[in-house]
Parts: C-alpha cells; structure tokens; sequence
C-alpha cells in the first residue's frame, strides 16, 4: 500500500472544497442566491472562462492527493516507503516525469540543443549534437522520419480528441434530451443552435478546443517533448502542469486567510462606528502605508532562518517546500485584506442606517445577530466579486515575487521559478525560449479564464453594472 | 383644429425585446392645445413617465424603442426627424423638467452656467445679452438676489430652489410645450405650492402649453385644464377638468377619489383598490382593470374595451358606456353613477369609532426632548458645531388614541420617533411609557421594554433584510424577545399575523423583493404587531405608496387600532391623512413643536402663522377653490444655526420686532390646543 502524505496545503484545499462544496448546496437551496448564479451561468465568456478554469483545478486537485510509494526492496518486511513524495498527477504523467534528457532541448526536438564530445564506438571523439535519450529515441532515421512522424501522432491525436469530444457531446445532448423531454434530434439542433437555456454549445465548444489540445500534446508526449527540456532535462511540459497547482494554491488559500480578517474587522468597524472604528481604521491605514513587498520579504527571511535552525523539523524536501508556499499565502494574506476591509466597512456604514436594521434594533436583538443576519449577508456579494477579481492578482503577484528571490521555494515548481530559470537562458545564443512561452501560456490562459469569469461574476452581483436584479 | 399643439397618435412603446418586453405605452392619444396646461394622471408603473420620454424621444437606450404611432408638434411628426433636428426641439420647442432636482443638476457647474448653456444652444446668444438673459429667467422663476445665485453651485441650493433652476433651464429655449414629470413629488407642500403657481404664471405669461404628470388628484385640480388618467398604459378617461371633478366616469377614476382620505370619511373605511397594476409585459385579452374593478363582469375579461365619449370632450374606456354590452352588466338597471357608490359604501361595514373619547390615560409622554447631533470635522474629529434635530420637544400619547406628528421635511420628525424609541439616545428630556423613564433604562431591561413600543418605517424598500423569508422577518422580533419559545407555536402566530393584515400563508416563504410596496408595509405591520405592542410609531408609512395602496394601509391600521385598542404616533407630511386618522395633531418647525391641539380644531382654526400655511399650501380637490397661497420667504432654515427668536421668524408674514428677541412660550387657545407665538400673549 501507499503512504498518504498531507502536506499542510493540501489539507487547506480539501477544507476550502469542502466549503465550496457546501455552499452551492447552500445557494441551490435560496432562490435569491440563485438567482445571480443563473446570470453567470447565462453568460457565454462566463461559461467559457469556467470550463477553462474547471480543466485547470483538476489538474490542481490531481496534483495536491499526495503519497510515498512503498520501496520494492522491502516488499516482504513491509513498512519501508521511498522518500519521494509523488501526487496522483505525478504518476498519472510518469512518463513525462521519468523522461530525463542531459540538458537542453527544444520542442519536439531528437537532439540536444548543444554539442557535446561523444566518444563513437571506433574510439575517435567527436562534437555533435547528441541523440536524445527519450525525445523521438523510437525513431531510427530523425531527419528522415521525425516530420512525418509528428505529423501521423497528431493526426491520431485529433482523432482521438474527436471520438472523446463526440461522445461528451452525445452524453450532454442525452442528458438534456431526457430533463426536459425533448426528442434527441431536437436536443441537438437547439444545443447547435444555441436555444438552451444556458449556453451549453459555448461549454461543449470550450471543452472540445481543451480536449484537442489535451489530446495533441498527450499524444506527442509519449515519444516527445513537446515544450522541450530545461537545464537539467526536465521535461518542462512537466514542469508547467505542476506549476498549475502552485498558482491555484497561492490564489485561493490566501483569500482564505484574507477573509476572516476583512470581513470580521471590515463590518464591526462600519457597524460600531466611534473607538471600535477608530481602531481597526488605525491599523488598516498603517498597515498600507508599509511597503507589502517590505513585510513579505522581512516574513520569508524569518521563515528561512527558522527553517534553517530547525532543519530536523522537515521530513521530505516537498514538506519544507510547502512549508514555505503556506506561509507566502499567508503572508500575501495579511498585506492584502485591506481593500476588502475598507470596502465593507463602507458598505456596513450604509447598512447600518437602513430600516431593517434599525427594526431589528427596536425589536432588542443583539448586536452579533444584528452583523451575522443582516449585515454579513448583504455584503456578501461584495465578498464574492472581490475574491474573485483578486484572484488573477495572486497568481500574477506569486510570478512576480518568486522571481525577485522573495517568492516560493526554488524547488517548487512555478510560473514564477520557471520564469525566473529563462531569465538568464534569454541572454545565450541561441536563445532558449520555451521554457518561458510555456509558463506564459499556461499562466495567461489561467488569469485569462479567472479574468473573464470574474467580469461575468461581477456583471450578476453588482446591482450598479445592471446586470444583477436586487428587489422589485 | 389650428390651435391644437401637440397631436399624439396611437403611440406604442416598449422596453426590451421578444416575449419580455414591457409594453410600457400601448396605444396612448392624446391633444394638447397651445396654451393649455394638460395633466396625465395615474399610479406609479402606468406609463406617464414613458409617454413623456417617448415625446421627447428619450427613451431608455437601447432597451426603450418607440414601436407604432405619431407623435406631431404642429403637423411635424417628432418620430421621423433626424436625431440632429430633434435635438433643437428638445429644449427649444419641447422643455422638460423631472421629478428628481437633485439629480438633474450637474454638481459641478454654477447654475448661471447651466442656463447659461442652455440660452446659448437654443437662441444662440453670446456676451451682455447671455447674462442678461440668465439674470431675466432668474428672476422670471422667482429666485431671488439672481446676480449672486447665479454664481452659485447646485449643493448651495434648496430643493425649491433647484426645481426652480431647472424651470429656468428648460424656459430658456423659450418652449410652446413644457413637459413636467412629479415636478413637485419630491418637495414639502409650502414649496410644492409654491412652484405650482410659478408654472400657473409662466405659463400665462409665455402662453406656452404644459404637459404635468402628477399622481396627485390635489395638484390636477389646483392646476390643469385637460386631464388624462393612464391605466396600464393606455388611457382610460379624458375630459375637462370641471366635468373630471365632478363626474368622474370611469370605474378606476372614482376609486381613485374615493381612496383619497378626508376629514367627512374618517367614519367609515376608505375604498380601496384591490391588487395592483398588471404586468405590462402580458397581451391583454379584456378589460386592463378588470382583474382589480369591482364593476367587471364577463364581457370585461372577453372584450377589450373601446373609447366612448359620453360628452363633449369626455372620453372613457369601460364597457358600462357600451350601449350594446351594457345590457349585460350586473346591476343594469342601476344607473352606472349608482352602482359605483354601492360597493364603495358595501367595501367594508363601517367599524365604530369607539374607545377614541379623550380621557384615556397617556401611554406615552414626552417633556423637552432633546436630540442634538454633534457636527464633527477637522483634526481629531472635534465637535465643531451641533445640529439641533431635536430642541425640546413634549408630547403625550392617550392609549388608543393616534397623535399625528406634521412638518416640513428636516424639522426633526423622525428623530423624535428614533429618540422615543431608544434607537438613538436622547441628548436631553424624558420619555415616559406607562410610568417608566425610557430613558433611564439600559441593556436587558431596556430590551424587555421593546415589546411594548414598535416602528413602522417610510420605504418598504428598505426596512426588510432582502436577503430573509417573510417568515423569518416578521419571526424575529418574537425570537429576539424570547415571546413564543416553541418554534411551530411561532409559525402559527406569524401565520395568524399575516392573516391579520391581508395576506395568505404562502407569503411566509418568500422574500421581500416578491411584494409589492403595500404588500410590504403590511408585511412591516405585521412584524411591528408579532411582539403585541401598545404603541406603534408610524414613520411616514404611506408616502411612498400610491393613494389607492394608502388607503388600504389606513384602513389596516384604523381596523386594528379599533380591534386591538392600539396607539399611534403618526409622522407624515399628508394632511388629508391627518384629518383622516388622527385624534390630535402637533405641528413641528425645526426641532420644536409650534401647535398642537385636537385635529379638529386644528385643521378648522389654525392659529400659528406656519400651520396656516401649510394648511393652505395644502392642495384641495375642490376645482378652483385656489385659496390664496401664504407665501413663505425663503426656505426652512438650517437647524445648524436655528435664527434667533421664534424660528419661524424669518419666513413669517406676521413677524413682529419681538419675534426677533424671544422665543414664544406656548399659551392655550381652546381646550387641549397650544400654541408657540407672540400673536397669542399668554393669559
Ligand atoms: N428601464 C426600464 N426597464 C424596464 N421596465 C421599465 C423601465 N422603466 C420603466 N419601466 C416600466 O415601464 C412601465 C411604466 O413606467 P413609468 O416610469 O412610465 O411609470 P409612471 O407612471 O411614471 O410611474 P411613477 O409614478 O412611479 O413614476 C412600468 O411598468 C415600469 O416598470
Ligand atoms: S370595462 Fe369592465 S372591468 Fe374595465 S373598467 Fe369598465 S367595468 Fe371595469
Ligand atoms: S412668534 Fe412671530 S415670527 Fe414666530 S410665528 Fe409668531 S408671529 Fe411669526
Ligand atoms: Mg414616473
């Protein structure tokens, strides 16, 4: 058996899906919450962003299942594990993560992107590009056969991207077929056409371009390296797929930790007014008028000599690795919270005044009753769009850190430590470019999904864009 | 006919698009004639504001399209100009003014400038001749010391003032058509009055014709010629307004005059009109009014009903002027006039007034109540001034009596009702409720209290928590003062309450933004009655609803007042509804109580110059019985910085060098009627 490992991020992501996971359940039971929901849901980009950005948590969610595989060796005295802690998207990509070249290639290439001296077996030393160990090793001829060879891969790939997408697509057109008792051909052309309820043949298109491009890449894979291999020949397709873990970690978890604090300081203050205001005015005003970036360095330096003095603390180099990730969300947190703060302070403030809550001042209820029923609620869309626009920011603020040095691990991988190792690469000739166009692509489509969600987000919340319907 | 100014036809217009769509404007004609002062009247959500915008061709882009009809401005169709061409109509031939001068103003630029922009855009003056020009419509619309107001900005302005500003914007194009939407909705009846003769007055001096969209029968009577009631879009009645007032034909106008309160209905209760104006977004098969008419009868649902003049310039939609279907109506014996008062009398059986005789024991009283509200600014946050909301305010509430609280919007009046309450703590004074100071009490004591004394508010909008059930708001008084422990005993009790203000169960699940404006202050009602209190203070509970809703409100609350021997302090501006429901009544002028006395006597004889002009500013529905307005200089001071004396003193016709000194002491006029002014020396 394996070992499972709970790294301290990986069990904050269960609780947080364990909490969205009771909050729809929660909104599928008020109409009022729905309501909004149904906007996002209506929304075409809205729908398309959230297929994206479905594809990309799985990848995240695969990624955070962590274990140690137990050591064949000690099969009969059992108890005996490897020291490396792997994740289900690990040996889901063993492959990809076992193909270990020497040193640079370039995508889909079969040799490495620099000369080395091979001893040829007559014994004379020569300076060539060597053949790669894994890159396109099934080919016997590669400036003969690699072109026709990549080429036949993606075709089988597209097929097989077909037959996936062609049986989604019946499944889907079945399921509505058979809710509102349409005839199957019917179903079809109104999917086609566009005249469903919600925009599924927006989510069917979005979900067929993953696919293909899943499919593709899965298929060239195998033999290739499709976005080449880093200094050390890690295959950096690899690298960018687990680095979509990191992103999602450091823009969620940090508006975990970000909430409590803005919420519970925001609406007190903008509901008790006088000294309770004064203070938590006085600390927010302080706290943004030091540098963030300042605090988060002076944190991260703590956190290293702590770790440094402490080395017997960490189990496994992913433990220590984590350790650091947590605290860079929880510090992003505590230099982020302000905005959301002064936000609902302003909106208690106008609350406060409104009739139901001077009635229920009448009525004698208590001032915790008061902010849990009808304060917090009425902010909550506030809460909601702010997270969700903030989210992008994360991700984008995690590269940016990482790359000046104060950011995550240099052993996690990241957009912002991939980044970083294409930085110097930028500079030889030739240049080594696509350790950075991987990273960029793969991060640009995720803050893109997040960005465009979060307008569709925001158009069904906020009753000043017009989109939101609030009373009658 | 050549004098007739503005000719609209069949005019159709909607709001969004496909099956959705709201029919807004349904086949709206109408004349005005140059010279003419035409009022459209009818509940809000009937369309006035649509027929107004459509003229204007200002619809709400790009949701608003105007779909059929002709709109002709002296034979020139509007709806076919190019955009550039109707511009110069627009506050050239056309003016408007809205309901809302606070917002209508831009806060940044002077008002001399704002008119100035609209003199130099329609009669193209430059220079001497442009300032002359904004001076002279300063003045025409009756500002005061124009050369200084011109250069002021919009915030250093009054409401009246502002609406009168905007008057001045939309003559400087010099119109032969003023379109004004509620010009007067959102202002205090002395000044309400006031810029109604301002547009009687322009209006013969320019000889311009004025389209005036009001809901207020009192402000058609005092003000139009012509006057078309809108129903769900569509015209339903057109005639003079002699023959309106005396003979309204159809059945919706009658209910109309019959909700309005008045001191000769205060025995019986008020006609209501049940339900509320239809979804516009329906085809209608029948008769738009027949789901709400008490009069329907089959060929109403079948049959759309067409237009018959019953007289010269008297036009009505209704099947009972049908000659050919009114055979079939119930009652067709009955002449139509006939059977409309039947149900109006059959509406409810007349409650007796009992238990109203003065000599109850007072519930609740209030000596020298005081509110002050510290101004703070500067470094620090130090108090720098104080707004005296409240200066020294005494009242007392009989049990089952109504004590209404009446004034200007500012003077104070929802303060007291916070400060009564506890809502906000009293900088001075004392409130007695059956014996016990309020305001000597704190925490758990206080909150054992509550029961007793609740609040209906103004906005039904507003004072429920749009995210809870109706069950769980109208539950939350009972849990929060621990009354029913038993949660399905509780349920049965919310239940019954809403059962007791006219709704059925289902409403229990469902949420606010669901009801209607009457529905929800009933719904409010409802939740202030869940805890048994003794004395309700009512906030203005009707100025938000439409008059027909209103008098569904005041029937509730007379009905219960009688069933359940209830007090109320009711705060309003409305003094038809005062004479309507109120025992006694106290008129407050910034901060203070002027007068106060028994309603009666109060309303028959006022004695303090600020009560007889707000009674006379007061529009009344005789036709033409233009009672001189009392002219009131200026605008209610600010409370800041009361003006020394008698605070009325500046405004006052009758002031006195005295005025100026002190202020008055209160001296008994009649029996249980005091008032505060140096006319009345005391004894
Ligand atoms: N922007 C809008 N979108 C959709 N419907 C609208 C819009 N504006 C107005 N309506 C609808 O058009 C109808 C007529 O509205 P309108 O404002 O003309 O009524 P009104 O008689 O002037 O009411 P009030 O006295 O409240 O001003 C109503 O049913 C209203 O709900
Ligand atoms: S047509 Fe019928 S329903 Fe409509 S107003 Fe006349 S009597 Fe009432
Ligand atoms: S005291 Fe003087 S100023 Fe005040 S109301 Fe009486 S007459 Fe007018
Ligand atoms: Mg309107």
């Amino acid at each position: 058996m394996v070992k499972p490992v709970f790294l301290w991020t990986d069990t904050l992501l269960y609780v947080l899906v364990a909490a969205v996971a009771v909050l729809v359940w929660y909104v599928r039971r008020h109409e009022h919450l729905r309501a909004p929901w149904r906007e996002v849901f209506r929304n075409r980009m809205g729908v398309a962003a959230m297929v994206v950005l479905a594809a990309y948590v799985t990848v995240g969610l695969l990624d955070s299942v962590h274990f140690r595989l137990p050591l064949e060796s000690s099969a009969a005295g059992g108890e005996r594990y490897s020291g490396q802690v792997l994740s289900v998207l690990d040996l889901l990509l063993t492959p990809l993560r076992t193909h270990q070249e020497e040193t640079y290639s370039a995508p889909l290439a079969t040799r490495l992107y620099s000369k080395e001296t091979v001893r040829l077996p007559d014994g004379r030393d020569v300076r060539i590009y060597p053949r790669l160990r894994f890159g396109g090793a099934q080919l016997r001829d590669p400036a003969r056969d690699r072109l026709p060879d990549i080429e036949r891969t993606i075709l089988r790939g597209v097929g097989f991207a077909l037959l996936v997408w062609g049986a989604l697509a019946a499944v889907v057109i079945l399921v509505l077929a058979r809710r509102h008792r349409w005839a199957p051909r019917a179903a079809l052309q109104r999917v086609l056409a566009g005249r469903t309820d919600y925009p599924v043949h927006v989510a069917l298109y979005t979900a067929g371009a993953l696919i293909l491009f899943a499919s593709v890449t899965g298929h060239l894979a195998v033999h290739y390296h499709v976005f080449g291999t880093d200094k050390v020949g890690q295959d950096v397709f690899y690298e960018t797929l687990k680095s979509i873990r990191t992103g999602l970690v450091i823009g969620t978890l940090t508006t975990l930790v970000m909430l409590p604090l803005a919420i519970v300081l925001g609406i007190t203050a903008g509901y008790f007014r006088s000294w309770v205001d004064d203070v938590i005015q006085y600390i927010y005003t302080t706290l943004n008028s030091i540098p963030g970036v300042l605090l988060i360095v002076g944190a991260i330096l703590m956190l290293e000599v702590y770790m440094a003095n402490h080395p017997g603390d960490f189990q496994t180099v992913i433990a220590r690795a984590d350790l650091r990730l947590l605290f860079l969300c929880i510090i992003l947190g505590i230099t982020s919270w302000t905005g959301l703060c002064r936000l609902l302070r302003g909106e208690a403030l106008k609350l406060r005044e409104l009739d139901y809550v001077q009635a229920a001042q009448a009525f004698g209820v208590g001032h915790t009753k008061i902010l849990a029923r009808h304060i917090l609620p009425n902010v909550m869309h506030i809460v909601l769009i702010t997270v969700v626009l903030d989210f992008s920011g994360l991700v984008l603020a995690e590269a940016v850190l990482t790359y000046v040095g104060v950011g995550v691990d240099p052993t996690t991988y990241s957009w912002g430590n991939m980044i970083n190792g294409a930085r110097l690469e930028l500079a030889r000739d030739p240049v080594v470019w696509w350790s950075l166009a991987a990273a960029f692509l793969f991060m640009f489509g995720l803050v893109l999904s997040a960005n465009l969600f979060a307008d569709a987000v925001r158009d069904a919340f906020d009753p000043r864009a017009g989109g939101g319907r609030r009373g009658g | 006919m050549a004098d007739v100014l503005l000719e609209i036809e069949d005019l159709e217009a909607r709001i969004g698009a496909g099956p959705r769509a709201v029919r807004a404007v349904d086949g709206v004609s109408l004349r005005i004639r140059r010279g003419e002062t035409y009022a459209l009247l009818g509940e809000s959500g009937c369309g006035k504001s649509m027929t107004a915008l459509s003229i204007m061709r200002l619809l709400p882009a790009p949701a608003g399209r105007i779909t059929g009809g002709r709109v002709l401005l002296d034979g020139i169709d509007l709806l076919g100009l190019s955009e550039a061409r109707m511009r110069a109509v627009r506050g050239g031939r056309i003016g408007m003014i809205f309901q809302e001068p606070m917002t209508s103003l831009n806060p940044v630029l002077t008002v001399g400038e704002q008119i100035a922009e609209s003199v130099r855009i329609h009669r193209g003056l430059r220079g001497g001749a442009l300032r002359g020009r904004v001076l002279e419509l300063l003045d025409a619309v009756g500002i005061p010391d124009a050369r200084r107001r011109a250069g002021e900005y919009p915030h250093q302005l009054s409401g009246g003032m502002k609406q009168r500003v905007m008057i001045a914007i939309a003559l400087a194009g010099e119109p032969e058509l003023l379109i004004a939407d509620e010009p007067t909705t959102a202002l205090d009846v002395t000044i309400q009055a006031e810029v109604l003769e301002l547009l009687r007055r322009l209006r013969a001096e320019t000889g311009m014709a004025l389209l005036l969209i009001t809901h207020d029968l009192g402000v058609v009577a005092q003000t139009a010629d012509r006057v078309g009631v809108m129903y769900a879009g569509q015209l339903v009645e057109e005639a003079a307004r002699a023959p309106f007032f005396a003979d309204p034909r159809h059945p919706y106008s009658r209910k109309l005059f019959d909700s309005v309160p008045t001191m000769a209905k205060r025995a019986r209760p008020l006609a209501v009109i049940p339900g509320s104006v239809p979804e516009l977004t329906a085809t209608f098969s029948g008769c738009r009014f027949a789901e709400r008419c008490a009069r329907a009868w089959d060929a109403c649902r079948e049959r759309v009903p067409q237009w018959h003049r019953v007289a010269d310039g008297h036009g009505v939609r209704c099947h009972l002027y049908d000659a050919a279907l009114v055979a079939g109506a119930p009652g067709a014996a009955v002449s139509a006039d006939a059977a409309a008062d039947a149900d109006t009398a059959a509406a409810a059986p007349a409650p007796e007034a009992g238990g109203h005789g003065p000599g109850g024991a007072d519930l609740l009283r209030v000596r020298d109540l005081a509110v002050h509200f510290p101004v703070r600014s500067g470094l620090f946050a130090r108090t720098r001034a104080k707004v005296y909301a409240v200066d020294g305010v005494s009242l007392a509430v009989g049990v089952g009596r109504t004590v209404a609280l009446v004034g200007e919007s500012g003077c104070g009046k929802t303060t007291v009702a916070k400060a009564i309450l506890q809502l906000i703590r009293p900088t001075a004074g004392s409130v007695r409720f059956d014996g016990v100071e309020l305001t000597a009490l704190r925490g758990r004591a206080l909150r054992a209290r509550r029961r007793d004394f609740q609040i209906v508010f103004q906005d039904p909008y507003a004072s429920m928590n749009p995210r809870m059930r109706v069950g769980e708001i109208v539950e939350e008084g009972m849990a929060a003062l621990g009354l029913v422990a038993d949660r399905a005993a509780r349920r049965r009790r919310v239940a019954e309450l809403l059962a007791q203000v006219g709704l059925s169960e289902p409403a229990l699940s469902r949420y606010p933004h669901e009801f209607s404006g009457g529905q929800r202050q009933r719904i409010c009602i409802a939740r202030a009655l869940a805890v048994d209190p003794r004395l309700i203070v009512c906030d203005e509970p009707t100025s938000a609803l439409d008059v027909s809703v209103q008098a569904q409100i005041l029937n509730l609350l007379k009905g219960l007042q009688d069933r359940l021997g209830l007090s109320y302090l009711f705060i309003t501006h409305n003094l038809s509804v005062v004479s309507y429901l109120a025992d006694e009544i106290a008129v407050m002028y910034l901060g203070r109580i002027v007068e106060h006395g028994p309603v009666s006597a109060v309303l028959a004889a006022p004695r303090h110059p600020y009560t007889e002009a707000l009674l006379a500013a007061v529009p009344t529905l005789e036709a033409g019985a233009h009672r001189p307005v009392i002219r009131l200089e200026g605008d209610p001071p600010s409370p800041v910085d009361p003006p020394p004396g008698c605070h009325f003193q500046p405004r006052c016709p009758r002031a006195m060098p005295v005025c100026r000194e002190r202020y008055p002491v209160g001296t008994v006029v009649g029996a249980g009627h005091e008032v505060r002014c140096h006319l009345y020396p005391g004894a």
